[in-house]
């Protein structure tokens, strides 16, 4: 119930992300050919990451065994969607990412989440599709997503609306943009983002802010709320969209933290993609 | 005394406007007068017949008048309605003066008929029963009184003193008017009577029992008068239940075809709850979006039990987590603390916290009930409300419809707007900023949409829904959520106009901004309560009734509520006037006879719209979809091609012209804001010509019905050029200018203006926007709403038809009052598209002074309705012939010694047809027919004739409906209801001629005029 209180949006002990298998940099899947991916230099990069969630933020990371056989398991985003006490364990749009739920599942059982399960065969569901405001979500239906993952969703999810947004043009809903804060929604600047942020609007009973930055990638980002740190941003690095970068650093109420993420994009993973997080109530 | 009854009062009256608190006495009583000419039709009735229901009420009235005026002392006690009256005041100053006068010769007058009234009086039920009111009132009064010191002397408890002092205190102030003490009474009629006033009721009264099941299963059983309004039952239920903050709240029943209906407060039960007995659910109608800013906790708390019943009902769904957590609070407020040693582990099986419970649950219950140690059960219940409300089903009140392709959605009426569903998904969302107009027709339910940021044009979305009455109903719930949660103070009801079409319904109780301030007046310690269900657990869940607990002592502290419950037993004659006009009411009638015989070919088309009027509320929300939000151009189309298709089609050259010609209104001071509006509306509506929006309807009809964006004419300005010519009462200048109102166009010689005139809406929203932004109130209140409605119907090809309606109004009662109208209405239609537009100018001093007065003067009008073919706009000549001036409305004044002046007044409306569909020239007979029926206070007789002129066949009915009954009844309103519910039945025809013969019986006239 904690999470129909807008202040505790953003809370999180704990981080689920997942080791990074070899088989990423040639067989994971991708929206377009393009330049390969460093192993090494993602696998850095991710490291600093979960280093960052877990070090800096003092997040309990679970870091799940990376698996050859499933080389998009990283981006573990995709394959739950937790939202307070209830985890649901999607059906990817991806078959061949359908197994990466399994080790998912186990973790967040052991979490004593509870835990529901995408069993029907006619849904799928990518958690990159599915954006959640701490007031309602949004389900982007695209090639990962459809009705029946977001009906499913929302029968998950009963406590709050859930409305759909097409996405043609992305790879995911939150390919293009994310939550900021609160009540900001960061988002791209294409016009496709824009078209998506007005569905959104048009949707909503509430009123969000938005941060538009040039580039859509950027406007993924992560927003945390850490006790004695306050807002926590985790946003693209200025060497990477120095444009995007300056937008954020507006940001004065934020602890910003720049995170590169430049081989996993190529790959589609953003930042959002590599974890999820979990909010669970210190039982007394 | 009054300040207590005022509560009551308030409840109904401050519907209209809010206003500042800081008002003087005599100001509000003025306004008193002006609302109630500018009440709803029902209401204008209840006030002539009131007359002779006034002295009786009259006694609280004046004494309420008394301490107004006597000081500020007294004011904080003045009812919110009485203050906002100032505003109407302005309104109608010479009105107000006129009724003035009059009341206070009335009250001499009735002095002497007053005490024997009574006695003839008791023969009827109605009387009966004020009577008995009178006396409770009375009694009450003066304890009040007693109270106030300065009034005490002049209460006495016998009713004959009562009267005196009525006379007394109207001579005192000489501002006491009848209208103000109707008003009153209507409002007090809510209020009404408990069980005593059974008791004290002579046995004739009929009453019918009545079972409330309310929010913590218990009934509540009651007598309520036959004719009773739905306001008076809630009355009841809310005192029963010491509730004061009532407007959330309403009486649910099933419908025939067992649905969930609302009953409307502002009709009579019996009229909408076909069977019996009388069974009614107590519910929430209207979910704050905000609980914590209610007022009371006992408010809350009935919230919290209708939430209760959404929740384990599945109405309202909610995760694991959240139906634990509300549980919990649940438990606290029915239980207090947790107890390890009173609440075993089963203590809570008794509760129902979801529609499907687990142990699981049920451990998650006891366990968050644990942590809630020290909430007071009044805590409890606003945490459960906080927790409640973030819900997102919260308040949607969920309707099944199919979208243009047939697919299962479901609309949902909420605060905001309008949710579309498709599944558990949202699918889409139209915040009442959004939403121009709100219609029905038939079994398909239309909202017309802003146009986005890059649109240019309106869209109109329509939706099926399973039935022509889930349609309406449909609309209606949209129609009072949207008057409730985003204006300021109700809309008019629209006028009583000849052939107009459709309901006039709309939601006439407070809204949320006048709710809320009312509630702020609230001044009682919290009343005690009982927490049912905790008490059920306790006795182990033999859910002992809440009954008839009355607690005297509590109600002193509000002692509102006693003098209300009083006066309202007095007010409540005029209501039952009102009721029986309502069921006089030409619709049902017509409805009865022609169904069958009449045309079965002929469309009907029952089709209602609202304009949606754009009030600051919905300010907010535009000043960001010019941002950057609601550009959703593209989306918006998009979603819109999903819901209806909308093919715009182009517009005839002559609309285009005439749309085009600017209006000269503006020269009219009044007027000159609203006038502003509607050109800018008309120049967007001279944009969207070429968008027509055409939706068709293949599925059910082949008819193609078009949707005008253009509402020309404003009918309103017309009516105040003529009052102010001819200086007559504006009921009959309204009720000439009625006619042209069915055709969208108006040439009429008297007015210049009238033509032309388009753009309800925008102008609405215009308006709305700018008035009520700065001066909200009295923006709502000088201006009067200007609703405009649509309403286009598609007539068979080359048929000629005309209706005649006749429409005969006899008044009789025990007051000796009679009143007859015949109302004649031709129509004859012969092209196949006709096209209506009405626009509803709610002028209130108009509409008011109609129903005031009870006689109807001579008007000849002559209507000549082009036949026009598609592509031809419906032009009206309207030539206003006669006016002979109404007698005020006081005339109905009972005597004892009935001294009946009888006056008759006919007045004429006549089409002069241009489609040769005339009825000058004599055709064939082909075959007649006549049908009489009868009901009790009505005689209606349809006489069909065919016939075969030049080649075309013609159908003419003439429809003859006699009504008899008390002067309360609403004369044009029941005409315009006979007509409109012809032109319903018989679309395909237009009214030719409208014939009103009225008799009167005035037992006193001097006084009038």
């Amino acid at each position: 119930m904690a999470g129909l209180i807008m202040s505790s949006f953003g809370k999180c002990t704990h981080a689920i992300v997942r080791a990074m298998p070899n088989s990423l940099a040639q067989q994971a899947l991708r929206q377009e050919k393009g330049t390969e991916v460093d192993l090494g230099r993602a696998q850095r990069e991710h490291e600093v990451y979960v280093g960052v969630l877990k070090s800096k933020l003092g997040l309990q990371v679970i870091e799940l065994p990376g698996d050859e056989s499933l080389p998009d398991c990283p981006f573990v985003e995709d394959v739950a969607v937790v939202c307070e006490e209830t985890a649901l364990i999607t059906r990817p749009g991806a078959p061949s990412r359908r197994k990466e739920v399994e080790e998912m599942k186990k973790a967040l059982e052991h979490l004593q989440l509870n835990v529901v399960v995408m069993t029907d065969e006619n849904a799928t569901l990518d958690g990159g599709d599915v954006l959640f405001t701490g007031r309602e979500f949004f389900v982007g239906l695209s090639k990962r997503t459809n009705q029946r993952g977001a009906e499913i969703l929302a029968d998950t999810f009963k406590d709050y609306a859930v409305s759909t947004v097409p996405v043609s043009d992305y790879l995911h809903l939150k390919s293009f943009c994310s939550m900021a804060g609160p009540n900001l929604i960061a988002i791209g600047s294409s016009e496709a983002a824009q078209k998506a942020l007005k569905t959104m609007q048009q949707m909503s009973d509430h009123r969000y802010d938005k941060l538009t930055v040039p580039d859509d990638a950027a406007a993924n980002c992560i927003y945390l709320n850490i006790p004695n740190k306050g807002h926590v941003l985790l946003h693209r690095a200025p060497e990477e969209y120095p444009e995007s970068a300056k937008v954020y650093e507006k940001l004065k109420d934020h602890m910003l933290i720049p995170i590169v993420n430049t081989e996993l994009q190529k790959v589609d993973g953003l930042l959002t993609c590599c974890s999820v997080l979990i909010n669970k109530k210190l039982e007394q | 005394m009054m300040t207590e009854a005022d509560p009551h009062v308030e409840i109904k009256e401050s519907e209209k406007t809010e206003e500042q608190t800081d008002q003087l006495p005599l100001k509000t009583e003025v306004s008193e007068n002006g609302e109630e000419t500018e009440g709803n039709p029902d209401e204008n009735s209840e006030q002539m017949s009131g007359s002779h229901s006034a002295r009786h009420s009259s006694p609280g009235k004046q004494k309420k008048e008394k301490e107004l005026s006597e000081g500020k002392g007294i004011y904080r006690f003045i009812p919110p309605w009485l203050k906002k009256q100032k505003s109407q005041s302005q309104i109608e100053p010479k009105e107000n003066g006129e009724k003035k006068e009059h009341p206070l010769d009335k009250d001499k007058a009735e002095e002497i008929e007053l005490e024997q009234p009574e006695r003839v009086i008791v023969e009827t039920e109605k009387e009966l029963e004020r009577i008995a009111d009178n006396e409770k009132e009375k009694a009450e009064v003066d304890e009040r009184e007693e109270k106030h010191s300065a009034n005490s002397a002049e209460v006495q408890s016998a009713k004959e003193q009562s009267k005196e002092e009525m006379e007394q205190m109207s001579e005192e102030k000489g501002e006491i008017h009848t209208e103000q003490m109707k008003k009153e009474l209507k409002e007090i009629q809510t209020v009404e009577a408990k069980a005593e006033i059974s008791q004290k009721t002579p046995k004739k009264v009929k009453t019918v029992p009545c079972k409330v099941i309310l929010l913590d299963g218990t009934e509540f059983n009651c007598e309520v008068e036959k004719r009773a309004k739905g306001q008076v039952l809630l009355d009841k239920v809310c005192e029963q239940l010491k509730l004061l903050e009532k407007d959330y709240f309403g009486l649910s029943f099933c419908d025939n075809a067992d649905e969930k209906c609302w009953l409307d407060l502002a009709k009579e039960i019996k009229r909408q709850s076909k069977s019996f007995p009388w069974v009614f659910d107590f519910n929430v109608k209207f979910y704050p979006p905000d609980p914590s800013q209610l007022t009371e906790d006992i408010t809350r708390y009935f919230l919290c039990l209708q939430l209760r019943q959404d929740i384990a009902s599945g109405r309202l769904p909610c995760s694991f987590v959240t139906h634990s957590l509300l549980g919990s609070y649940t438990l606290q407020a029915e239980l207090g603390d947790y107890d390890p040693e009173e609440h075993s582990s089963d203590y809570i099986g008794e509760f129902q916290f979801a529609p499907s419970q687990t142990k699981e649950m049920e451990d998650k219950v006891v366990e968050l009930h644990k942590t809630h140690r020290c909430l007071t059960p009044a805590q409890a219940d606003f945490q459960f409300l906080e927790n409640a409300k973030k819900l997102s089903m919260y308040g949607v009140d969920l309707h099944h419809a199919k979208d243009s392709e047939g697919v299962d959605i479901m609309l949902g009426v909420c605060s905001n707007g309008l949710l579309i569903y498709k599944d558990r998904l949202r699918i889409n969302r139209f915040a009442w900023p959004k939403i121009l107009k709100i219609s029905y027709r038939r079994n398909n339910f239309y909202i017309k949409v802003r146009p986005g940021e890059l649109e240019q044009f309106e869209s109109t979305i329509g939706f099926k829904l399973p039935n022509h009455r889930a349609a309406k109903r449909l609309w209606k719930v949209c129609v009072e959520h949207h008057t409730f949660f985003r204006l300021m103070s109700p809309e008019q009801p629209p006028k009583a106009k000849f052939l107009s079409l459709g309901s006039k319904f709309r939601y006439s109780g407070r809204t949320l901004t006048q709710t809320r301030q009312a509630s702020t007046l609230i001044d009682r310690p919290a009343p005690y309560f009982e927490r049912t269900s905790s008490k059920r657990i306790s006795r182990s869940l033999d859910g002992a009734p809440i009954g008839n607990i009355t607690d005297q002592s509590l109600l002193k502290d509000f002692s509102l509520t006693p003098e209300g419950t009083t006066v309202d037993g007095a007010v409540s004659v005029p209501d039952f006037a009102t009721k029986d006009k309502e069921i006089v009411s030409p619709d049902k009638v017509l409805q009865l006879q022609l169904p069958r015989d009449a045309k079965s070919k002929s469309l009907r088309i029952e089709g209602e719209n609202i304009y949606v009027r754009h009030s600051n509320l919905m300010l907010e929300d535009l000043g960001k979809t010019q941002d950057d939000l609601l550009k959703h151009q593209a989306s918006i189309s998009e979603l819109k091609r999903s819901f209806m298709e909308s093919t715009p089609e182009p517009r005839p050259n002559e609309w285009e012209k005439r749309r085009i010609t600017p209006l000269l209104l503006q020269t009219q001071g009044k007027l000159v804001p609203r006038t502003e509006g509607p050109y800018t509306g008309s120049n967007a509506a001279i944009k969207s010509l070429n968008e027509v929006q055409n939706i068709v309807e293949e599925k059910n009809q082949t008819e193609v019905v078009m949707e005008e964006t253009v509402v020309p004419e404003e009918i309103k300005k017309e009516t105040n050029e003529k009052v102010n010519r001819d200086g007559k009462p504006a009921e009959q200048t309204q009720t000439a200018i009625a006619p042209m109102k069915n055709d969208s166009t108006c040439l009429s010689d008297s007015s210049s203006n009238s033509e032309d005139e388009e753009a309800e809406y925008q102008t609405d929203s215009t308006m709305n926007e700018s008035g009520i932004k700065e001066e909200p109130e009295e923006h709502l209140e000088d201006i009067k709403e200007l609703t405009a409605e649509n309403m286009q119907y598609t007539a068979a090809v080359g048929e000629a038809n005309s209706i005649v309606v006749t429409v005969a109004h006899t008044e009789d009662s025990a007051e000796t009052l009679s009143h007859e109208v015949t109302v004649i209405v031709d129509v004859s239609e012969d092209k196949n598209v006709c096209e209506e537009t009405k626009q509803d100018m709610h002028l209130e001093e108009i509409e008011d002074q109609p129903k005031i007065n009870g006689d109807v003067s001579h008007i000849d009008i002559d209507v000549t309705p082009q036949i026009i073919s598609c592509s031809e706009p419906p032009v009206v000549k309207t030539e206003m012939v006669t006016i002979s001036d109404a007698i005020q409305r006081m005339e109905i004044s009972t005597k004892e010694v009935p001294i009946v002046q009888t006056e008759t007044k006919t007045i004429t409306y006549e089409a002069s047809q241009m489609g040769g569909s005339g009825d000058s020239e004599p055709g064939v007979l082909i075959g007649a027919q006549t049908i009489t029926s009868e009901s009790v206070s009505t005689t209606m007789t349809t006489h069909i004739t065919k016939t075969v002129k030049g080649g075309i066949p013609e159908t003419r009915i003439e429809k003859r409906i006699v009504i008899t009954g008390d002067a309360d009844i609403d004369h044009d309103e029941a005409l315009a209801q006979a007509i409109r519910e012809a032109k319903e039945q018989h679309p395909d025809m237009s009214i030719t001629r409208v014939v009103v013969h009225k008799e009167t019986e005035l037992s006193e006239e001097g006084e009038e005029d």
